[in-house]
């Protein structure tokens, strides 16, 4: 199944560039979208490994790291929110230290 | 001619035939509105541009071409020029997946009438639906301006809101249809029936009050439509989050917002009115309603011919005449034997989309405006427990039945 | 060359390209918009493995649901452009080589693997149907804890973002 193993070098890729961003990027809410684009690959992974081994498992574990990842994203953004409002600011080297 | 290239030119075909359709549709549909709104209000509406006003689109159409479209100082560019395109294209999308008839044949050759055949047609409105939220939300913050972003996030939020109800509106379809498809193919055919009753008395619409109430107020809050319409309002935000586009943008977005109306329309007629299926029984007595089309175009140029020789413009003399010969010919076309049996489906279709597409405009011209924390409320505490409770009792129902 | 081969190499390239984007564009609302395009693709390539359900579950949730919560985060607390200070530069010189490592091993890794024994089951018929009958029926308990999950979100979200009155 030569497709589904595109998939999985295609979701190596995938995470590698969102570790990038992770580690790289200085807003918060860009690192935030790394990590999305992590979970993302790994999805994709999932999904081609499910297709290789026809097991429908990979597919419903998707599903959770779906649901997961939309809880994870909306009390991210709640933090968020409150730490831009307290700091004035989203660039993370503002954010480090619990002194003001 | 090989299989390929027959695919191929029946799906070049089915594209273009769609997308000219759904383009006048939309662009007449601008004209009607303001007739109907303008008749309900007692005044006459577009009268003099052309006979009955009818040339009014082509010339808001002319007029979007050639007035001067400037680009407010410090708008992000690549967003600003991408956000109407995007409600466009999205909005003129949804078309492809819907079941404009049945299985035909033609020339030999059997034919879906829809432009896409899927098994989750009902899950794909339902993304580009989510996807056409960007439209709104991104023309609003582009454009570099506090009243059209305060108007973008409003809308945002309202679009956001009643999707959920909309959504679970059609769980309740779903259940009770016999193999459980989520194509709205197979929605329509599970309202077919058996052939000696109505037709009409199968479909979803009786059993699914519930959810037909919620899903059509939804629908008209998720297109933005009165009375839902407060980030887009004169009175309320300037433009809301139109306001800093001129004349081609704006005509995109003014299009985007009817095509969806389309969309709503056709999803309200597939999902709760059986679709391209008759109200008539099935039975030989009732054969005279396959005649119903070339009746109508008849009758309609047959009027329409006296009425447009009789007419005060010189233009309307002439135009309104060949009108109603197009109206007969056309009318002439649908009684022919080939033709007959492949207009059915589209035309009971077209009558219901053209209903409900009434109804959207009558509720336009008829009821005030909601303001915005109403019409949050009445989202999140009203209509989303009643989908939920929707969905509780016709599962319960469903599950009792097969039980039985 | 197939049809799916050519579309998969389609959808990759966005893929990979949006993918980019999101790290090399200063604005949080570009990186957002790059992340929407990389997820659409992705719900491309779930059609082609077959997973239909999954993949217009992707666009109607993650594109259509979450990262509209991005975008409107985004336009509320008027994130602006990135400054560029000594720390970032210094990340971005010592980063880059070990993010690329990792890219290298890890897709190395990934394409040398030998898959598990195929098993036995049916192929791609009905897929919904039958991804939506092992979610009721064998992994019902974990579905029902994650709706559980969502209202614990919920509740956190409302205490955390309501000011005090």
């Amino acid at each position: 199944m030569p497709l589904a193993s595109y998939a999985v070098v295609l979701s190596a890729i995938l995470f590698g560039l969102g570790a990038l961003g992770f580690v790289f990027k200085r807003n918060i809410i860009t690192i935030f979208m790394s990590i999305e684009l992590m979970l993302n690959a790994v999805n994709l992974s999932f999904v081609a490994f499910s297709r290789m081994r026809h097991l429908l498992e990979g597919q419903v574990f998707v599903f959770f790291v779906i649901v997961v990842a939309s809880a994870e994203a909306a009390v991210g953004m709640a933090i968020i929110m409150q730490v831009a409002r307290n700091r004035q600011s989203l660039n993370i080297e503002r954010i480090d230290l619990l002194k003001l | 001619m090989s299989d390929f290239t027959v695919w191929l030119i029946i799906a070049v075909a089915k594209v273009i035939v769609v997308m000219v359709v759904l383009l006048t549709v939309v662009a007449y549909l601008s004209w009607f509105e303001r007739k109907i709104v303008a008749h309900i209000q007692s005044r006459w509406g577009p009268e003099r541009v052309g006979p009955h006003g009818l040339i009014q689109p082509l010339a808001d159409g002319a007029k979007f071409l050639f007035k001067e479209d400037p680009t407010p100082e410090g708008v992000d560019r690549f967003v600003y020029f991408f956000a109407p395109f995007l409600a466009l294209s999205l909005a003129m999308t949804t078309i492809a997946v819907m079941p404009l008839g049945p299985q035909v044949r033609i020339f030999g050759h059997d034919i879906w009438l829809s432009v896409v055949e899927s098994d989750l047609s009902l899950l794909v409105v339902f993304a580009i639906t989510a996807l056409s939220v960007y439209g709104v939300a991104l023309a609003g913050w582009a454009s570099n301006n506090k009243y059209s972003l305060l108007g973008g996030l409003r809308s945002t939020a309202q679009m956001l809101s009643y999707e959920l109800s909309l959504t679970m509106s059609v769980v309740g379809i779903v259940l009770m249809t016999n193999p459980n498809t989520l194509s709205l193919r197979g929605i329509v055919e599970a309202q077919r029936g058996t052939a000696t009753l109505p037709g009409a008395s199968h479909w979803f619409v009786f059993p699914q009050i519930l959810g037909f109430v919620c899903f059509f107020i939804s629908a008209v809050a998720e297109t933005n439509r009165s009375p839902f319409d407060l980030a887009e309002g004169e009175q309320e935000l300037v433009g809301g989050f139109h306001t800093e586009y001129a004349s081609f943008k704006f005509a995109m977005f003014f299009m985007a917002e009817y095509a969806a109306m389309v969309t709503a329309s056709f999803m309200i007629s597939v999902l709760f009115f059986g679709g391209y299926l008759s109200p008539f029984p099935e039975t030989q007595a009732f054969h005279w309603t396959f005649y119903l089309p070339a009746a109508m175009a008849l009758i309609g140029g047959v009027l329409l011919v006296p009425h447009g020789l009789r007419y005060h413009t010189a233009l309307g003399r002439v135009l309104l005449p060949v009108m109603g010969l197009a109206l007969i010919g056309v009318g002439i076309v649908c009684a022919l034997s080939g033709v007959i049996g492949i207009i059915q489906g589209p035309f009971w279709l077209a009558a219901k989309v053209f209903v409900v597409l009434f109804i959207y405009v009558w509720l336009r011209s008829t009821l005030p405006r909601i303001r915005y924390d109403q019409l949050m409320a009445f989202g999140w505490k009203f209509l989303l427990p009643v989908s939920l409770a929707n969905v509780v009792a016709t599962s319960l129902l469903v599950a009792l039945r097969m039980n039985r | 060359m197939t049809v799916e081969l050519i579309l998969f190499l389609l959808l990759a390239v966005v893929a990979v390209g949006g993918a980019i984007n999101l790290i090399a564009q200063t604005h949080p609302i570009h990186s957002a918009l790059s992340l929407i395009v990389v997820m659409v693709a992705l719900a491309g390539i779930y059609l082609l493995l077959g997973a239909e359900l999954l993949a217009m579950v992707q666009i109607i949730v993650y594109a259509g649901a979450i990262m509209v919560l991005f975008v409107f985060i985004i336009m509320l607390l008027n994130a602006g452009k990135e400054e560029r200070t000594a720390i970032s530069r210094a990340a971005t010189y010592l980063g880059v080589p070990c993010g690329v490592l990792l890219t290298a091993v890890l897709g190395w890794r990934m394409a040398m693997s030998q898959p598990g024994p195929l098993a036995p089951g049916a192929d791609t018929e009905g897929m919904s149907r039958e991804l939506s009958t092992l979610l009721f029926t064998r992994y019902v308990f974990p579905f029902e804890l994650t709706s559980i999950l969502i209202l614990v979100a919920i509740l956190g979200v409302v205490v955390l973002a309501k000011r005090e009155m």
